[in-house]
């Protein structure tokens, strides 16, 4: 019998990290695209270095600055009654940093390639930046939102390492599919390691082949 | 009543370039700025519009100082009431034509200049349609109604018709002028064309390396020796043709050839590409209907 936990967990992680990352990358990647500021080198470093570094140098970074014993985690527990270690909240903020740069690279480039001159263009016709960012840049660079959106999720699907690291194997807090996974594993129980790991990788096949039927224009083709 | 002085340094292809030039434009008029690629001219354009800050200078538009660098002031572009027209036209790609004007619209400005705009520059047909499926002429079209909606003090056109084929030209010069007068506009073109700049502009500045080398009106500019004449074209000489002890010269005005016989020492200073004046005053010419 299979514990259909962890699939829902992962799913709902997923979601939820997400949902915060393209909060958090609108904003982010429109200014690395337009920025002339001299921090901007740092600051795509910082952004991509989850691309590069292994999940467990970053997973064990956030258990330090997480913990309790430490000044960060323990001014999260006191003035909040926040506990970041060993819980889903947890997960979510190392998954949103761990999948940053899949977010941030595809809008930064969508932005990049809009020609200059239709910012311009809005603004000469008296519209703010704001405006401006919603009713005319992001609608044309819907392709790229739709990349970093599945990206990150499909991104947060896998992880491993950094979850691990830091939320352990907590049925139903933070015992991921990818954790259960090597879990059954680890127990011998082959048939449904198998069995997560197929419905994961259907999952992911399905997320990026959407993606590149609708990037692709293939699906429009199909509709006409 | 338009003043503009301005100076700046600015990254040319060879070096850097000191652009300084003073203008002054009476309300109503068509002026052109006039000269080769890298002269400056867009770059004036971009700091009437405030898309590029001038390092000194004045811009004043009906006793409004848009720009004063001694006083510190820059009003932002959405501050200034200007109409551009880009050279690659900055069309909208998400929206329709329509979408596009409406985009245009101040909060609380009356729709109506909408229909007005589509019905002067004859997009109706076009309205339903989204930028990528129309022609450049077309895409031309719609981005000078785009920048006509909000009334703009000043209409500035960047090479608004280099990229058209020339009888698409002759047609879209034509709105131009039509809009310019229907809503008494004040208009600066920028143009490296000959005949466009005539045909188009009350002023022309020839602008060379960042300075304003002449201005005048567009006759007197073009041909250095002042003619009286009935006829005056201007054209472009496209062909040299030598028959026994005289020339052929074959020049384009507009979208017509005409062969025009010269002695030898007329030729001496011309070479194919030279842009002439054709004038005569000596006959009386015929006019006649055609179908």
């Amino acid at each position: 019998m299979m514990d259909w936990e962890p699939m829902i967990l992962t799913l709902k992680l997923a979601l939820v990290t997400t949902a915060l990352l393209l909060i958090i990358s609108i904003p982010l990647a429109y200014w690395l695209a337009y920025t002339k500021s001299r921090i901007k080198p740092v600051t795509e470093t910082l952004v991509s270095m989850p691309l590069i570094l292994p999940p467990t140098v970053l997973g064990f970074y956030l258990l330090v600055a997480f913990s309790p014993a430490n000044a960060f985690g323990n001014f999260l527990a006191n003035w909040f009654g926040i506990k970041l270690i060993f819980s889903f909240g947890g997960l979510v903020v190392a998954s949103v940093i761990y999948s940053l740069p899949f977010m941030v690279h595809p809008i930064q480039s969508g932005f990049a390639n809009l020609s200059p001159a239709i910012t311009e263009a809005s603004y000469v016709l008296g519209k703010s930046r704001t405006t401006t960012l919603f009713k005319v840049l992001l609608p044309n660079i819907k392709p790229s939102l739709l990349t970093g959106i599945v990206l990150a999720f499909a991104h947060t699907i896998g992880e491993f390492g950094v979850v691990l690291m830091i939320g352990g194997n907590i049925p139903g807090r933070t015992k991921v599919a990818s954790i259960a996974i090597y879990d059954e594993v680890e127990s011998l129980n082959y048939g449904t390691a198998n069995r997560y790991s197929l419905i994961l990788f259907a999952i992911t096949f399905i997320i990026l082949l959407t993606v590149f039927l609708i990037n692709g224009g293939y699906l429009k083709r199909f509709w006409k | 009543m338009i003043q503009i002085s301005l100076e700046k340094k600015l990254k040319a292809a060879n070096g850097n370039m000191q652009l300084h030039v003073d203008i002054e434009i009476e309300q109503g008029k068509l002026i052109t700025l006039y000269g080769n690629s890298g002269a400056g001219k867009t770059s004036i354009l971009r700091m009437i519009a405030g898309l590029l800050q001038a390092d000194k200078g004045l811009i004043f538009v009906n006793q409004n100082t848009w720009f004063d660098s001694q006083k510190g002031i820059c009003l932002k572009p959405q501050q200034r009431k200007i109409g551009f027209v880009f050279q690659d036209y900055a069309l909208f790609p998400n929206m329709t034509v329509k979408e596009n004007l409406v985009y245009a619209l101040e909060k609380g400005q009356n729709k109506e200049i909408i229909n007005e705009l589509i019905s002067i520059i004859e997009l109706g047909d076009l309205q339903g349609r989204k930028p990528e499926s129309l022609s450049g002429g077309q895409k031309q079209r719609v981005a000078l109604a785009r920048a006509l909606v909000r009334k703009p003090e000043i209409l500035m056109l960047d090479e608004p018709l280099s990229a058209i084929d020339i009888k698409m030209r002759n047609l879209l010069q034509d709105y131009i002028l039509k809009v310019h007068k229907e809503f008494n506009l004040t208009t600066i073109l920028v143009s490296h064309e000959i005949g466009e700049v005539i045909k188009m502009s009350d002023t022309i500045f020839v602008i060379d390396n960042g300075k304003i080398i002449k201005q005048g009106k567009p006759i007197e500019v073009f041909s250095n020796k002042k003619v009286s004449g009935k006829f005056q074209f201007s054209g472009e000489i496209i062909q040299i043709d030598k028959e026994d002890v005289i020339y052929i010269v074959t020049i384009l005005i507009g979208v017509n050839i005409v062969k025009i016989v010269a002695v030898e020492s007329e030729i001496q200073t011309m070479k194919v590409g030279d842009k002439v004046m054709v004038a005569s005053k000596a006959f009386n010419p015929l006019l006649q209907k055609i179908n």
